[in-house]
Formats: C-alpha cells, sequence, structure tokens
C-alpha cells in the first residue's frame, strides 16, 4: 500500500479576541511552476537556492510602462537603471525592448559598453565619478549628470583640456511634499543651487546642456510628489529657454517607481495600495503638458525605472533545512536562503509561497536563513503552512536589488537562470566556485606555510 | 502521557478547555496522534503507527512528535499519568 503523504502534526490555539478583518485563511496556493517549467526540476537542475527570472514578465512589465507613458505624451525614452540588475542577460532584455543604459560609475559604464549599448546612449549618474570614468564619458559622447559643483568644474576642466564640448545635466533635488525629502542628490531647487549651476554651465560656454534630472526618492507611494517635481523641472527648462534662448532637450525623472512588494511596518499589501504605471504616467506627463512648453520645445521625457520593471520578474527558490520553535514556542523554518543574498528582505515583506502542495493548515512562523548572525530573517513573522525537511518555498518580486548587493558570506553565491519566452530555462549567472574567492586573494611568502 | 478527561474533543479536530475557555484545533494527524495517545499508546508505538502510514522517517517523526507533545503540554491539555488533573 503506498504511503500517504505526511504532514507535521500541529495545534493551534484560537484567538478569538483578536478579530482580523482579513479571515482567517490566508490565500496561499502553492507554486510549483515558474512560467511552465516546474519548481523542483529547476532546484534538481540547478541547486538551491536559486535565482529566477521571468524574460516574459521583464518584457510584459515595459511594454506596460512604455504604454503608461507614451499613449500621453509624445517623447518617451527609459533608460535601463543598471544598479537594479546588471546581469548582462536582463540588460539585454531591455535594451532589445529600446532601453538606454543608465548607470552610475564607471564600472557600470563599461559594463553597458560590453553589452553593446553606445556611449551615446549612455546616462551616466551618481555622485562619484573619477576623472577617468569622466573622460571615458566624454571619449563616449555620453550623457553626463552632474551631481555637484567638484564634478562640474572638473567637467570644465577636462572639456579644456581635450577641446570637446561634453554632454550634460544637472541633477536637481527638491522638496516634492514627501517625507524624507531626497536632498543628497544633485543641486536644490528651493534654495537656488540649481539656477547656480546652471548659470555657470551655460555662461562658461564648456559644456552642452542638454537635459535636467531628479531622483526624488525610492518605492514612491505617492505619485503626485512625481507631478511636483516634473512641474519643477520644467520651470527651470523654461527659465533656461528665456534667459538664455536655450533649448533642454530632454527631462529625466529618475526611478523610485514601486513594484508589488509590500514595505515593511505597511498594513495593507503593496499589491493593493502601490501606484500603478498609468498613475506615475498621469501625474508626470499632465505636469509637462501643462506647463509653458511650446510644441516646438516639448522636451524627452526620460525615465530610469529600474525596480518597477524588473522586481516582480524575480524569484529565489529555496530549500527547507529545518524546523525549530523558539523560546516563546514560537515556530522557525530555517531556510537556505539568507539574508546575504535577499539584502530586501530588510526593505520588504517578501510574499512566501511553498512550492508544493499543502493543507489549510499554517503556522505563524519566523523564517530565518542559514547565516551564523541573528539578524538572519528573511520573514519575522508570517503565516506558513506546514513545511518539511527538504520542502521548497518559492520568495516573490525579488528581481531587483538583490542580484547586484548580494554579498558572498560563508558561503558561495547561487546561479542565476532567466526562463525565456518559451519556457526554455538559462543560466545567466553561474554559481560560484571557490576559485571565485581564492582567485582574488594573494598570499605573502611568508604566510604560505605553517605547521600544527 | 494523556490528555486530560475535562478536554472536549471533536472528531473536527476541534478542542475546548472548559477550565481556561480556550479553544485549538489540530490538523488530521495531531488528531490521530490525539487518539493513540487517549489509547494509551506509548511514544514508540506512535511512531511505528505513524511511519508505516505515512511517507516519513522515524527519526523526523520522532522530533515532531516531541514538538507535538510538548505544545500540548505547554497549553495545559496533557498530563503524566502520575499527576493529578489541573
Amino acid at each position: 500500500m503506498e504511503k500517504l503523504r505526511y504532514e507535521r502534526p500541529i495545534i493551534r490555539r484560537l484567538d478569538s479576541e483578536m478579530p482580523n478583518k482579513f479571515g482567517m485563511r490566508t490565500d496561499y496556493r502553492p507554486t510549483t511552476q515558474i512560467d511552465g517549467v516546474p519548481v523542483k526540476s529547476l532546484i534538481d537542475k540547478f541547486g538551491s537556492p536559486l535565482f529566477v527570472i521571468s524574460e516574459k514578465v521583464l518584457r510584459s512589465q515595459y511594454r506596460k510602462a512604455r504604454k503608461a507613458f507614451t499613449t500621453r505624451y509624445p517623447k518617451v525614452q527609459f533608460a535601463w537603471s543598471y544598479k537594479t540588475n546588471y546581469i548582462s542577460a536582463v540588460c539585454n532584455v531591455f535594451h532589445q525592448e529600446g532601453s538606454w543604459a543608465e548607470v552610475v560609475s564607471g564600472f557600470e559604464f563599461q559594463k553597458a559598453l560590453g553589452n553593446g549599448v553606445k556611449g551615446s546612449k549612455i546616462i551616466f549618474n551618481g555622485p562619484d565619478k573619477s576623472e577617468e570614468d569622466l573622460e571615458m564619458a566624454i571619449q563616449h559622447n555620453a550623457l553626463i549628470h552632474i551631481d555637484h559643483l567638484e564634478e562640474l568644474y572638473t567637467l570644465t576642466e577636462l572639456a579644456e583640456r581635450h577641446n570637446t564640448k561634453p554632454r550634460v545635466a544637472i541633477r536637481v533635488n527638491m522638496d516634492t511634499g514627501v517625507y524624507p525629502m531626497w536632498d543628497r542628490f544633485g543641486f536644490n531647487y528651493e534654495n537656488g543651487q540649481a539656477w547656480d549651476a546652471l548659470n555657470k554651465i551655460l555662461h562658461s560656454g564648456r559644456l552642452e546642456l542638454v537635459g535636467l534630472h531628479c531622483h526624488i526618492g525610492t518605492f514612491m507611494l505617492s505619485a503626485q510628489a512625481y507631478a511636483v517635481a516634473a512641474g519643477k523641472l520644467a520651470e527651470l527648462a523654461i527659465g533656461v529657454q528665456r534667459k538664455f534662448n536655450h533649448t533642454i532637450k530632454y527631462i529625466d525623472m529618475g526611478g523610485g517607481f514601486t513594484s508589488r512588494n509590500t514595505l515593511k511596518g505597511a498594513y495593507l499589501p503593496g499589491t493593493d495600495t502601490n501606484p500603478s504605471f498609468d498613475d506615475y504616467a498621469e501625474a508626470i506627463t499632465t505636469a509637462l503638458l501643462n506647463a509653458d512648453f511650446s510644441s516646438e520645445f516639448l522636451p524627452t521625457l526620460v525615465l530610469e525605472t529600474g525596480r518597477a520593471l524588473v522586481d516582480d520578474a524575480g524569484y529565489i527558490l529555496g530549500t527547507v533545512i529545518s524546523n525549530k520553535r523558539s523560546s516563546k514556542g514560537k515556530r522557525i523554518t530555517i531556510v537556505d536562503i539568507g539574508v546575504n543574498l535577499m539584502f530586501t528582505s530588510f526593505w520588504y515583506d517578501h510574499k512566501v509561497t511553498p512550492a508544493q502542495e499543502f493543507t489549510q493548515y499554517t503556522e505563524d512562523t519566523t523564517l530565518n536563513g542559514p547565516l551564523c548572525m541573528n539578524i538572519d530573517v528573511l520573514r519575522e513573522s508570517v503565516s506558513l503552512p506546514l513545511l518539511n525537511k527538504g520542502d521548497n518555498i518559492v520568495v516573490h518580486s525579488v528581481g531587483a536589488y538583490n542580484m547586484t548587493q548580494w554579498m558572498q558570506f560563508i558561503t558561495l553565491r547561487p546561479a542565476v537562470v532567466m526562463i525565456d519566452n518559451d519556457g526554455n530555462p538559462h543560466i545567466i549567472r553561474e554559481k560560484e566556485n571557490l576559485n571565485s574567492v581564492n582567485g582574488q586573494e594573494r598570499i605573502p611568502n611568508h604566510l604560505d606555510h605553517f605547521e600544527l | 502521557m494523556r490528555i486530560k478527561k475535562s478536554i472536549a474533543i471533536s472528531e473536527s479536530g476541534f478542542m475546548f478547555n472548559p477550565i481556561t475557555g480556550e479553544s485549538f484545533t489540530v490538523n488530521p494527524i495531531g488528531f490521530e496522534i490525539i487518539q493513540m495517545i487517549n489509547d494509551g499508546l506509548e511514544s514508540a508505538q506512535i511512531i511505528e503507527t505513524i511511519c508505516k502510514k505515512y511517507q516519513i522517517d522515524p527519526q523526523t517523526f520522532d522530533k515532531d512528535l516531541t514538538d507535538f507533545t510538548g505544545m500540548l503540554d505547554n497549553h495545559h491539555l496533557s498530563q503524566h499519568h502520575d499527576q493529578e488533573e489541573a
């Protein structure tokens, strides 16, 4: 006789004094496959833990975002935010869709060039651009977004030295009515720093001012803040036109759009509350169209959204190592996904689903990773079905920042697989091996030998 | 150990403690274990019975059984044979 599937025994106290407005039942269903590929087969073939990216979702998210803006505004250009996920296969999906590259370091600049992006279609942001980085950007005719006066002076000097006129924009920070106000990137609008920088650039005549840029925040839950920012940048652009008879060719609204993740501490799930592409598009394009631009001088709208395009396309698959109880009797489930791989577990309450069938019974669980550190907590409290050792889980919406901010700690970083539009999995980043770490190390001669 | 006589247990796995007014729910395998405990089966016998019926090895189930009986104890639903019922 075939044995029945085992579920570990549980007893749960019914707490009637704390009603839950969302009902007792969780909405979890198993995630047994991603784009038609069984989760178990992915783990069998590529190991656990494993990052998985859906090409289908990447493209559909991009097209959804593009449609939201192009139906409302005549000139729109997306630039893929490399820092969000710079695995080349991911970048190239967006480049195939028409995105330029938005980079924030010399390393990312070289990565974009290596992927085949023309220098003239690379936007160079970030506060730390070395002289070598700036020379590379000038040589490739990139769009350099100036962050501070030191950079402006260096750039002016390089322009003189190389007898060239680099294409630049200034980064502008401003009060958009949200807290916290991001005022560390670029020049402030309200106190006149932005105008000061514009005056310096346009009076010097050494640099070609082509754009205005802002990056007002991250995971912005208010689309209206973008309307305020777009209005202020439009005002600057119109001011430049009036004062210098100089046309600003593009307004770059940066990134910061939300994915479907739920921020820690949020009462309602992100899927219900976060603004859509249409919400952002409506706010930004309305503000630009209502500004005093004549049709002839309407600037191109550049968008550097990263998270909103890639987050929901990324999953991490893992395996249950053990179940325990805390000193207070709470269930602890340990999985092989640590916070070193899931940096965003510090920001979000990620959705976690088992990868196999389960019953309606759940336990309030703390989900811990495998690191020897107390901070290794993926979810502090999550209602999960009963998981046994060896069961698999799927963590959703991990495509943004995790594959760039992950840390090699204690063990090696896992492979990243992309499932193409036809449901074929491809390794897009190999699992690390010992040489990935040791290959970078050098041992001085006097430390080469020892006896124990 | 055994389940306290005062605890009401329904066949759907619902448990009620009339002394404290607390209600509990157990899953089907938990209910089976409670029945076996009430029938006087020892841990070794419970492990043997469950491992014959379900896809589980004795070591893992032993750990889960210890956890489960610990939670019964923690919720004051069980008592050892030499204890007075509270």
